[in-house]
């Protein structure tokens, strides 16, 4: 056991199932994708590999709209989320009492069911007989022929409500294991209960935010799902795209590059998120960079 | 007895003042018509064992908790219903409540922040509170990179730099080891002196309370057993409580057989009778004679540690002996189910060997001036515990 612990291969024993899955099911596809969208031609004659690099240049010519609109319903859906989500989780963590189980279950419980018919479900609830229309009418928020599917309005909110949970759970996580003792420290110091939440409560739970925004904002923008059923072409965001790009004209490299595109974006917009948010709104207004010492 | 006194000077309005406060938990009372002075720049150490009320004393004076009945005053100010920013007060947490996401300085300098303190004066003010302590060194750094004592320190200091007018510390040394709480007991010591304002410090470690207190109020069941300061607590307890949780209790029961003035005369069970001051006694009453340990001798038929003169003594049978280092502790036994310590210190070794041992009959001895009569607790200790006001407080809080 002595020698065996203390091998120096050891570590890399330990992460040799996991490295492998990686490559296989990570890094090949990867490559491979990235070799796809270099081909030119199609289904019918061949493609061939002609380092075609014009495959990027008419993905991003072709559908920027999509790309755009991608991120505008999804960044919408992210800050919506966000909205609700933390009042609903401070609410779970400190004021649900023995409701709390209850609650966190009721956030997790749409999970029973699978996303495709929850989102199916929304079709209904949005339709031009349904009752949110009805209301909407009545209130006047929409005209008396307005109609909510095929709306962004309706993509937008499809996103929000299938994406809530990933919202709810890690800013619960992160207030639930907070010391509310330092609500009270922040109280005796002087703050009153707002100072006391922006100073102290808001900058601990960053960390749930953060996660938080990430789990929701990183699988919306690739959904395809609710612009689908909800939404119209008009509507259309990029996973549709490349959904019919794959599926529909079969066009497997201008697929690739936008596959490609979409995720170099999506990893440049997490650093640079990460680096801001990660480490300033963690550390709060008051971190000052100190030269003294 | 000075009221004249403190009608004229505005220097004795108490810094803290108690007024029948009464504090229910559901059906549990936590504190139960409390009467409390504390004067201006006194360490006042409330004193008791878990669930007796003292941090729901605390937490009254800071503000988070309201009282159901009664009032609370700082400076001669009735507090009620100012919430706790709004109060002259900074409190010591038990786990220091340090903010985790801001540097030591950060956490110093955030009431003065809120107070509006100018930046200047707030960089001086943190600077001089951290070398108080002994900190400026670790300014940088996050709470979590600090050592339990380190962190008490930055608590102290976060709460002192904004020169409260009352600091309430709440078991602030509970969480360290006995050394490291014994330098900083020191050390709190001075820096209420240096300060000058005025400390309330809750523990239940009497030891603690007599090292540093300038008074002390021994609590019990959401009452105060008595207010007095160190040294008469521990020499003249009133009650058998306060008897008890201070020190060992040494109690021998009683009956007041008759008073003579201020003394009364209480036939003891242990077949004698002794007189002491009255303490309030009525004829009839049972009471508790209290000896403690230290004072008191071990005598054999033969052999005789007993100071000549005035004494008092009574029989009873050597349970144990053990070693201490310092001293030798002796159990001895008296009739009418009275146990007795005693603590001979060990300064000649053949005065030592010569104690009798498990056995022995032996004879008990103390000079009149040491003995007190005290009166029979409510119920000798507080039944309730942490427990039974979390489960109050937590049914509040869902009702």
């Amino acid at each position: 056991m002595g020698a065996w612990a203390k091998s120096k291969g050891t570590p890399y024993f330990l992460m040799g199932p996991g490295l492998l899955w990686l490559t296989i099911f990570f890094v090949l596809p990867m490559l491979f994708m990235l070799s796809v969208s270099l081909y030119q031609g199609s289904l019918d004659t061949t493609f061939e590999m002609t380092w075609h690099f014009e495959n990027f240049k008419t993905a991003i010519t072709d559908f920027d709209t999509q790309f755009v609109r991608s991120f505008i319903y999804a960044g919408a859906a992210t800050l919506l989320c966000l909205v609700i989500a933390y009042p609903l989780s401070y609410a779970i963590a400190f004021k649900a009492g023995r409701w709390r189980q209850v609650m966190l279950l009721c956030v997790i419980a749409p999970f029973f069911t699978t996303y495709l018919i929850r989102t199916y479900a929304w079709q209904t609830i949005l339709s031009n007989d349904g009752t949110v229309v009805n209301v909407f009418q009545t209130l006047g928020i929409l005209g008396d022929d307005g109609t909510l599917l095929k709306t962004p309005t309706a993509v937008i909110a499809g996103l929000t409500y299938n994406f809530l949970p990933f919202m709810v759970l890690p800013i619960y996580a992160s207030l639930e294991q907070m010391d509310t003792r330092l609500i009270e420290a922040g109280r005796d110091l002087y703050s009153n209960a707002r100072t006391a939440f922006f100073k102290i409560t808001l900058p601990i739970s960053m960390p749930g935010v953060i996660a938080g925004t990430l789990l929701t904002f990183i699988p919306a923008v690739g959904d395809y799902v609710n612009a689908t059923f909800l939404g119209s072409p008009n509507q259309a965001m990029i996973g549709n795209v490349i959904q019919s790009q794959y599926l529909v004209t079969k066009d497997y490299p201008i697929a690739a590059a936008i596959s490609f595109i979409m995720m170099a974006l999506i990893v440049l917009m997490i650093a640079i998120y990460i680096k801001f948010a990660g480490e300033e709104s963690l550390m709060g207004d008051e971190a000052e960079v100190v030269t003294a010492k | 007895m000075e009221e004249q006194v403190s009608e004229v000077s505005t220097d004795t309005v108490p810094s803290v003042a108690l007024r029948g406060v009464t504090k229910r938990f559901g059906d549990f009372v936590a504190v139960d018509d409390l009467d409390l002075d504390i004067g201006q720049g006194e360490f006042f150490t409330l004193l008791g064992p878990s669930g007796c009320g003292k941090t729901t004393t605390l937490r009254m004076i800071a503000g988070f908790e309201e009282p159901n009945e009664g009032e609370v005053r700082i400076d001669g100010t009735d507090v009620a219903g100012l919430p706790a920013h709004r109060r002259p007060t900074n409190t010591v947490f038990q786990s220091y409540a340090l903010f985790p996401h801001l540097s030591v300085k950060d956490n110093v300098a955030y009431g003065l922040k809120r107070k509006g303190v100018a930046k200047g004066e707030v960089d001086r003010r943190v600077q001089e509170e951290l070398e108080r302590v002994g900190l400026w060194g670790e300014a940088n750094r996050r709470p979590n990179q600090l050592s339990g004592g380190q962190q008490q320190r930055v608590a102290l200091a976060r709460a002192v730099v904004n020169l409260p007018k009352v600091l309430l510390l709440d078991e602030p040394l509970g969480a360290l080891d006995l050394k490291l709480r014994k330098s900083l007991q020191v050390e709190l010591k001075r820096i209420q002196q240096e300060i000058g304002i005025t400390f309330v410090y809750v523990t239940h470690d009497q030891e603690e309370a007599l090292t540093m207190s300038d008074r002390i109020a021994v609590m019990n069941r959401g009452i105060v057993e008595q207010v007095a300061p160190p040294v008469e607590i521990y020499e003249r307890p009133t009650t058998t409580f306060v008897a008890g949780f201070i020190g060992v209790s040494n109690l021998m029961p009683g009956t007041v057989r008759s008073l003579h003035g201020e003394k009364a005369e209480v036939e003891l069970e242990a077949g004698i009778t002794v007189e002491a001051d009255s303490n309030g006694l009525a004829t009839g009453e049972r009471c508790h004679a209290v000896v403690r340990p230290e004072k008191l001798y071990v005598s054999t038929a033969g052999n005789g540690s007993a100071p000549a003169g005035n004494t008092q003594s009574v029989d009873g049978v050597v349970a144990s002996s053990v070693y201490l280092g310092t001293a030798t502790q002796l159990v001895v036994e008296l009739k009418g189910d009275a146990r007795m310590t005693v603590l001979c210190p060990n300064t000649d070794e053949a005065e030592r060997q010569s104690l009798p041992g498990g056995g022995a009959d032996v004879q008990l001895s103390w000079t009149p001036e040491h003995i007190h009569l005290v009166r029979e607790s409510g119920t000798e200790r507080a039944t309730a515990d942490h427990e039974a006001i979390g489960r109050a407080r937590q049914e509040e809080a869902s009702a």
